[in-house]
């Protein structure tokens, strides 16, 4: 641990005394290249932009807005508001103006970073009901020359205002930094919350500190590691781990040129490092599947083949009993083959470590990234715990757990099944709510929200969230995260919602996945004109079929969720979207809302007699026009074991 | 558009004739440096056969044409046209469809390379430098396009909105004075056309580049253009603004078969 690692300015002085110019702090794509910038450029940089806010009059305490794709300058911008003792709060650069209202009026944030057009459009139309922000800051000039709002200014702009400023007083940058003690707020990360408004998370900078060196030491990180900052900054995992990490270790995130072109990008980059959400890897896995059905016969063959060969590999190291001498052979055999020219297609082929985190991940995704030889780890964080709960050791893996409890933290158990902890990186309160801390933290100890038990072997399982968890009329216990998980496995399944509180069986609507399934029908000949009518076909109920049967299979061997079995499921006419409101922005169902807006379905799905339902689809045209179909949904009984 | 400064292109009193059918008959325009200008009109009205005369594809019969005051001879190539500054692109497209799309954008910075084949070949020196430059200019417009995930894809695999997309990027890449667009939203939909129409600005407010284009599409021609060219059979109708055009009896007439309405 660095000595003077009061707060991430001290870090960041740290780093560049250190490294200079001999070390790359940051990486970005730009005009087809990679960009490097060194640590001494990131702190002159940082330094510039920092006295340039000075002399706009940015106050400790402050807060700056950060909106925008992964890019340095906005890293950078969250370092300089941090060197004059001011807190970024980021934001998430697909909300709609809708969404920040209520943060950037909640943080009181004076200012905000933009990245491009796009958001600074929507900065300048909340300015207008939020006249609180003063200044809004842009990177990317494309678009912006008819813009003359006197307070809408370019971030290099800024930074000469800055270099003049410097001039002028010498010793201001280095005396705010000094200020900067590590019981200072380091950030206020808002999380998207399934119901009710955002919460601000405020985390000191001794939190995220810690967690960050809590990191590096469960893996021994080093400086040389390379990894992808692609996932929105305002999640606390990418903070965590392309800034807090990135400062401590002394390591180079690298931001893709665009969201469209990561995969493509981080084949050149090769991470060493990697930390995605089960969305993330679940998308690698449909992708891996649908090039695989279009392959050659004898790769196919192939691919299928050594596939089963590690899957039965894993299953054995995971259990921790002794290979077969064949299978050894195979297995080396098919690592030469199949997986390892695989993980380099995938841009995967360096990663000493990887971990997914954000929510659970269907065990047979974990268990296929593993198997390829991929050291895929389960990690167990929330924002309120600047993402450092429990996480797997190397050698010490269970897919159906999110490991042991990270160093210095303690978990508890509450009597309701709720998992509570107490972890370095524990948060202070949320921001002016104090109504909903006292809600949540308890002695010192987090109320996670989530049901879990720890098990045998001192891991931690999570089954669902804590207010998810229910039990069917029989007294079963059900956990519908746990079925839909299980259900996305299914290449075919892009999202499932499970029902069965207070009811004799569990059913469910299952989105399918139109790439996957599209792909699937024009390779059969199957004629589609949409997702409606792609998912109205007998063949797709047919194909889906399968998938819930094989989890139906699965859940039959769980001595405590066997009478959790899906009996009935539909497939629904339209994908489940956050514009309307049925899943967040991070992809979590909001159940309420769907049970709410889909009760004559459900009702449908308990009503043994009927095998079919007809409703009324309200579609949005991308140019805003709606129009209204009649469509009919069949229902489907499903075997059980 | 200030009528008092010189034209950047003035075609005088054009007549074409292919096989006795006349397919531009004494038409006249001007193109103003810094506009946005359209040539639109009917089915068969000879608006493409106007870009092919400027560009060199055609020779007139009858006509002069001036570019930055200078006569021009009616019978030039077209490569030498471009030359004079004038890139185009077609309402057919025509791409290399092998070529990936950033190949495709370098082929348009040909006319500005002047190192030789040899020198090219063994890349050294002032080819080396060009080189680079060229690379530079061309990622710059595909940025500018926001095409980046394309970068390295063969144009033919394209759908036809980015190889459109492309095709202006091609045109861009020779960074011409006069840029012709042939029905840059032909067979596109909603989004597209959109997508299109704000490049187009985009290229002429920020990167102050002329242009004349022809478009069927009135929504989207009345949105963007700063003057209008109406021709119907070989002749000009009307010229103005979109809020005169609009309003031109003759024009309604053209276009709807009969007058007022």
């Amino acid at each position: 641990m660095i000595e003077t690692a009061k707060t991430f300015p001290h870090i960041l002085l740290y780093n560049a005394q250190k490294y200079g110019h001999d070390k790359v702090a940051i990486r970005e794509k730009d005009y087809g290249i990679w960009q490097s910038y060194s640590w001494q450029d990131y702190l002159d940089q940082a330094k510039d932009f920092a006295l340039g806010l000075a002399s706009l009059g940015f106050k400790r305490g402050d807060k700056m807005a950060i909106i925008g794709d992964n890019r340095p300058q906005l890293y950078w911008g969250m370092a300089a508001a941090q060197c004059m003792g001011g807190v970024p709060v980021p934001l998430y650069q697909d909300a709609i103006e809708k969404e920040l209202h209520y943060i950037l009026d909640h943080s009181e944030a004076r200012f905000a970073l933009a990245e491009d057009q796009e958001q600074s459009d929507k900065l300048l139309g909340l300015r207008k009901e939020i006249p609180r922000l003063e200044y809004i800051f842009y990177d990317d000039p494309k678009g912006m020359r008819n813009y003359t709002e006197p307070f809408l200014l370019a971030y290099d702009h800024v930074q000469e205002l800055g270099r003049k400023f410097g001039e002028e007083n010498p010793e201001f940058f280095m005396d705010e930094i000094n200020k900067g003690q590590p019981d200072d707020l380091a950030i206020i990360c808002y999380t998207s919350g399934t119901t009710g408004n955002p919460k601000g998370v405020m985390l000191l900078y001794r939190a995220i500190i810690d967690a960050a060196q809590g990191f590096i030491d469960w893996d021994g990180v080093t400086e040389n590691e390379e990894v992808m900052a692609y996932l929105p900054m305002a999640w606390i995992g990418d903070h965590v781990f392309s800034y807090g990490e990135a400062m401590v270790a002394g390591f180079t995130p690298n931001c893709p040129e665009d969201t469209s072109t990561v995969v493509h990008d981080m084949r050149e980059i090769g991470p060493t490092y990697i930390f995605c959400p089960p969305r993330i890897w679940e998308n690698m896995l449909t992708q891996v599947m649908i090039k695989m059905e279009d392959a050659a016969w004898v790769k196919r063959k192939m691919f299928h083949f050594f596939l089963d060969v590690a899957n039965r590999v894993e299953k054995l190291r995971m259990a921790h009993e002794s290979i077969p001498i064949g299978l050894r052979f195979l297995y080396q055999l098919g690592r030469s083959l199949v997986y390892a020219p695989l993980l380099d297609n995938l841009g995967m082929k360096k990663v000493r470590a990887a971990y997914t985190a954000g929510e659970a991940i269907g065990p047979e995704i974990f268990e296929f990234f593993r198997s390829l030889g991929m050291n895929l780890k389960q990690l167990y964080g929330m924002t309120e715990s600047a993402a450092l709960i429990s996480l797997q050791k190397d050698g010490d893996i269970d897919s159906e757990t999110v490991g042991t409890p990270a160093p210095g933290v303690d978990i508890k158990i509450t009597e309701m099944g709720e998992v509570t902890y107490k972890s370095p990186g524990n948060f202070v309160g949320y921001y002016k709510n104090p109504e909903a801390t006292e809600e949540t933290l308890e002695d010192g100890y987090v109320l996670s929200g989530d049901a879990g038990y720890m098990t045998e072997k001192g891991h931690l399982k999570i089954i669902d969230r804590a207010k998810d968890v229910s039990r069917l009329t029989d007294g079963t216990l059900f956990a519908p995260k746990y079925i839909e998980n299980k259900l996305k496995f299914s290449p075919y399944i892009k999202e499932a919602v499970a029902h069965g509180k207070d009811m004799d069986y569990v059913s469910a609507f299952i989105d399918i996945d139109y790439g996957a399934v599209g792909n699937w029908a024009e390779r059969r000949h199957i004629p589609y004109t949409s997702y409606t009518d792609l998912a109205r076909k007998p063949e797709v109920y047919d194909l889906i079929y399968d998938g819930v049967i094989r989890v139906n299979k699965s859940l039959s061997q769980d001595e405590k969720l066997r009478g959790a079995q899906v009996k009935r499921f539909l497939l629904l006419h339209k994908e489940l979207d956050p514009d309307d409101g049925e899943i967040t922005r991070t992809r979590k169902v909001r159940r309420a809302f769907v049970a709410e807006k889909y009760g004559a379905l459900i009702d449908a799905l308990y009503t043994e007699a009927k095998d079919s339902i007809d409703v009324d689809a309200t579609f949005t045209y991308e140019d805003g026009r709606t129009t209204t179909m009649k469509a009919s949904l069949g229902i489907r009984n499903a075997e059980t074991f | 558009m200030n009528q008092e400064t010189e034209p950047l292109l003035r075609v005088e009193e054009i007549s074409i004739t292919f096989g006795g059918l006349k397919a531009l008959n004494g038409v006249s325009l001007e193109v103003y440096p810094g506009e946005v200008m359209a040539i639109i009109g009917p089915n068969g009205a000879g608006k493409t056969t106007m870009l092919n005369v400027i560009n060199g594809v055609y020779t007139p019969d009858e006509g002069r044409i001036f570019f930055e005051g200078r006569e021009r001879p009616l019978k030039m190539k077209p490569h030498h046209v471009a030359a004079m500054g004038i890139s185009r692109t077609f309402q057919n497209l025509a791409l290399f469809r092998g070529m990936t799309t950033l190949g495709n954008i370098l082929v348009g910075r040909s006319q500005k390379m002047h190192s030789n084949f040899f020198s090219q070949g063994i890349y050294w020196g002032l080819s080396e430098k060009e080189e680079v430059e060229h690379r530079e200019a061309v990622e710059w417009i595909i940025d500018f396009l926001e095409i980046e995930n394309i970068r390295k894809q063969p144009a033919g695999m394209l759908p036809y909105g980015l190889q459109k997309r492309v095709e202006l990027g091609r045109a861009l890449a020779a960074e011409p004075k006069l840029l012709l667009l042939d029905e840059p939203m032909a067979g596109m939909n909603l989004e597209e056309k959109e997508d299109i129409a704000r490049f187009v600005l985009d290229a002429n407010e920020e990167l102050n580049y002329t242009i004349a284009l022809i478009e069927h599409d009135m929504g989207v021609v009345m949105d963007i253009c700063d003057r209008i060219v109406v021709l119907d059979f070989g002749n000009k109708i009307a010229e103005g603004t979109p809020e005169e055009i609009k309003k031109n009896p003759k024009v309604i007439q053209a276009y709807l078969g009969t007058a007022g309405g």
